[in-house]
């Protein structure tokens, strides 16, 4: 089998030797646990708990308030300390509920125990799905339910689980399909089992060898699944370059996998689904990864959702001095975090602490564009950053959608390839909302 | 033939292809005669001709055409202010009312010192930028002011500038065209009465305590303000202060019983101040 890639895509330093080799270490939370309300895309989840109720871990203790929304449970047992609004890492204030731990983490009653699932029918491993708030531990958060119920479910080809892990430093997945490779099966199985035209791909990135031992291994005895080995290349895990990868098939501006009979969906995301149809676990644990020059001992964590961003820390022998960035995921698409009392919510995948800010540095190098094309070059999805970026700063959307601007993932190859340092990335995360709405507003026109 | 006969014929050629066109330019020139106010052209000549907009014309032709008409007053124009509507008044023949000064005001008081900030901001250098991003810019309030100056780049009379990371605004320089207002990504800017004595500082939606770890002088929502105001002038709407400026009598009542200060004492004008 071949090599698999896309076209465009750019090599950022991988750095993932830093905490590659490093297996998972359990972290036990000490401290308050804190469950923003709106972990997931879409409606916020509404609370179901006051102040002082006693709460078991495994508790659900806000419901998915809509059809895209996800519930939301307690990973640890305690009393509630109070619902308010904290800041979260960005420094954002948002709805929380807080949770004082007891550290005895106390289950609440059915979590955990095994079930025999074999006889479920789809909708009660939907309905299970929904039930445990499950959503995309990728990094976007959409609630994993609505993925599994698309409007063609029999015209579903492939379902791809996605190990790319292409952004530099994260290694949780890796390690997740290392030492949890039967989790990940069993969970792509019972996705397989909703969607009898379907075969399994495994896409994993090439600088990940073990874990594409392991998946093949795992796979030797599966008629329906398959390792596909991927070209390391950033952002060779997005979406549409994965089903591309997969398919061959360029999915349309605007359009979703489904259209292409595909779905996607991390590897931390169908070994969650198996805990939960399994073990009646809902999502309360995750990989987490803490890397970066700037940790004294980057390290995998099996970390429970909720924990604050300082115990993590901490339980990464603490931040060197000179640490001038943390950013809450990797450097190419990530965040920058400003207050590490904010938890740790469902679809965060990283801490990189990084002793040189690159983007500092790039401000100061900043010069003109010479077009010299290599952003169109690099771009995964063949857009011109170039002209995009130009019609950003005359602020003239119409351009800027002609261009295709409204169907920018951000992964920020642009911005990491241009010779002028130019921050491309950034002029499009301003202009995409109000692309967005000035294309709803044509499509209104249209229908008027 | 000889050279006098051709320059002849050619003389006498263009002298008839001359009076053709005149004949058809006077005919055209009766034809599609124009009724044109002279008082438009006039009216125009008063106006400031920044075609900045503020009247809500496109420019000051299109202002002084609709004055013209009637279908807006002759004080329309807060550029010209009071000596452009007397003027005006006097072409069109109605006494001027001067309209009540208008001016910009920017609804956060968190300068640098106030202001607690979570770090740096590096990136593009406009407030729709940094807006964009989640957590805003260096300010730990996702309310106030972001200190990048994108009013400023657009305001065409220098009547707001960023001092200490907060737009302040000139009152004698600013004419309310709205600009400022209108491109503020944080809608932060709010155009009032010149002569309110007072007004509140702050647009901060959170509840006290979240306030307090975010600036030194937000409004924490107190409703202190509701309480000392005799002329239900004052409202705490979403956790923020609203003075209703047509209420407010003045008497300072809010202001000095404010415990985060946000409500403060706007100077006003002296008369022989005023920009004329």
């Amino acid at each position: 089998m071949g090599i698999y890639s896309f076209r465009g895509g750019v090599h950022p330093k991988g750095n993932k030797e830093l905490t590659a080799g490093k297996a998972f270490v359990r972290l036990i939370p000490k401290g308050d646990m804190v469950y923003p309300l709106s972990q997931h895309l879409g409606k916020p989840a509404s609370p179901l708990v006051k102040k002082n109720d006693p709460v078991l871990a495994g508790q659900l203790i806000a419901k998915a308030d809509g059809f895209i929304s996800a519930n939301i449970h307690s990973s640890c047992s305690g009393k509630v300390k109070a619902i308010e609004r904290r800041l979260n890492a960005s420094g954002v204030p948002v709805d929380c509920i807080v949770i004082a731990n007891d550290g005895q983490f106390t289950p609440a009653p059915g979590v955990g125990e095994e079930v025999d699932y074999s006889s479920f029918s789809k909708e009660e491993i939907i309905a299970k799905v929904k039930e445990c708030g499950i959503v995309g531990l990728g990094g976007a958060g959409f609630p994993t339910n609505v993925k599994l119920m698309p409007k063609n479910p029999d015209e579903i080809r492939y379902i791809i689980a996605n190990g790319a892990e292409c952004e530099p430093g994260i290694t949780c997945d890796d390690r997740l399909m290392r030492e949890y490779t039967d989790w990940i099966i069993k969970g792509l199985k019972i996705v397989l089992s909703l969607f009898p035209a379907a075969s399994g791909i495994i896409a994993i990135e090439d600088n990940k060898p073990e874990s594409i031992r392991a998946m093949e291994e795992a796979v030797k005895n599966e008629e329906r699944m398959s390792v596909l080995t991927l070209k390391t290349m950033y952002p060779q895990g997005g979406e549409r370059n994965l089903v591309h990868a997969a398919t061959g098939m360029y999915m349309e501006s605007g359009a979703l996998p489904a259209s292409l009979g595909c779905i996607v969906d991390n590897v931390a995301t169908l070994s969650a689904i198996y805990r939960a149809v399994a073990f009646n676990e809902p999502l309360m644990e995750k990989g987490f990864t803490a890397t970066g020059d700037g940790f004294n001992e980057p390290t995998n964590f099996m970390v429970r959702i909720g924990t604050s961003l300082r115990e993590i820390t901490d339980a990464a022998g603490g931040l060197k001095e000179e640490t001038r960035k943390l950013i809450l995921g990797g450097p190419m698409m990530g965040p920058a975090v400003s207050n590490l009392d904010a938890p740790l919510v469902k679809a965060n995948n990283a801490l990189t602490a990084q002793l040189e800010d690159e983007v500092e540095k790039a401000e100061l190098e900043m010069n003109s564009c010479i077009r010299c094309g290599r952003c169109t070059r690099v771009c995964p999805l063949g857009l011109i950053p170039q002209q995009m970026a130009r019609a950003c700063e005359r602020n003239d959307i119409e351009r800027f959608v002609k261009l295709h601007g409204a169907d920018c993932i951000q992964c920020g190859t642009c911005s990491f390839i241009c010779p002028a340092k130019r921050p491309l990335t950034q002029l499009f995360k301003q202009t995409k909302p109000m692309a967005m709405s000035y294309i709803r507003m044509q499509a209104q026109k249209k229908e008027a | 033939m000889n050279a006098m006969t051709l320059l002849l014929i050619t003389v006498i050629l263009l002298a008839v292809i001359g009076l053709l066109i005149g004949i058809l330019l006077v005919f055209a020139g009766h034809k599609f005669h124009v009724e044109v106010d002279a008082r438009e052209a006039a009216v125009r000549e008063v106006l400031p001709g920044n075609n900045c907009g503020a009247c809500g014309y496109p420019g000051c032709d299109g202002c002084a055409a609709a004055i013209v008409k009637g279908e807006a007053a002759v004080n329309a124009c807060p550029v010209g202010g009071a000596s452009a509507a007397e003027k005006i008044g006097d072409i069109m023949g109605v006494s001027a009312e001067a309209a009540e000064k208008k001016v910009a005001f920017v609804k956060c008081a968190g300068d640098c010192a106030k202001a607690h900030t979570k770090g740096s901001y590096i990136g593009v250098r406009t407030c729709t930028a940094a807006a964009a991003l989640p957590g805003k810019g260096d300010k730990m309030c996702q309310q106030g002011c972001l200190g990048l100056g994108e009013c400023v780049s657009v305001c065409e009379f220098d009547a707001i500038h960023i001092v200490d990371g907060i737009a302040k605004v000139d009152r004698n320089k600013c004419v309310a065209c709205g600009k400022c207002a209108k491109v503020c990504p944080q809608h932060l800017i709010e155009i009032i009465p010149d002569k309110s004595m007072y007004a509140v500082e702050c647009a901060n939606i959170e509840k006290g305590k979240l306030v307090k770890e975010l600036c030194d002088t937000g409004c924490i929502g107190c409703g202190i303000c509701v309480k000392m105001c005799k002329f239900d002038a004052v409202h705490v709407e979403n956790n923020v202060a609203h003075i209703d400026y047509e209420k407010c009598k003045g008497c300072g009542a809010c202001a000095a019983k404010c415990p985060s200060k946000v409500i403060t004492f706007r100077e006003q004008p002296k008369k022989e101040k005023e920009v004329s």
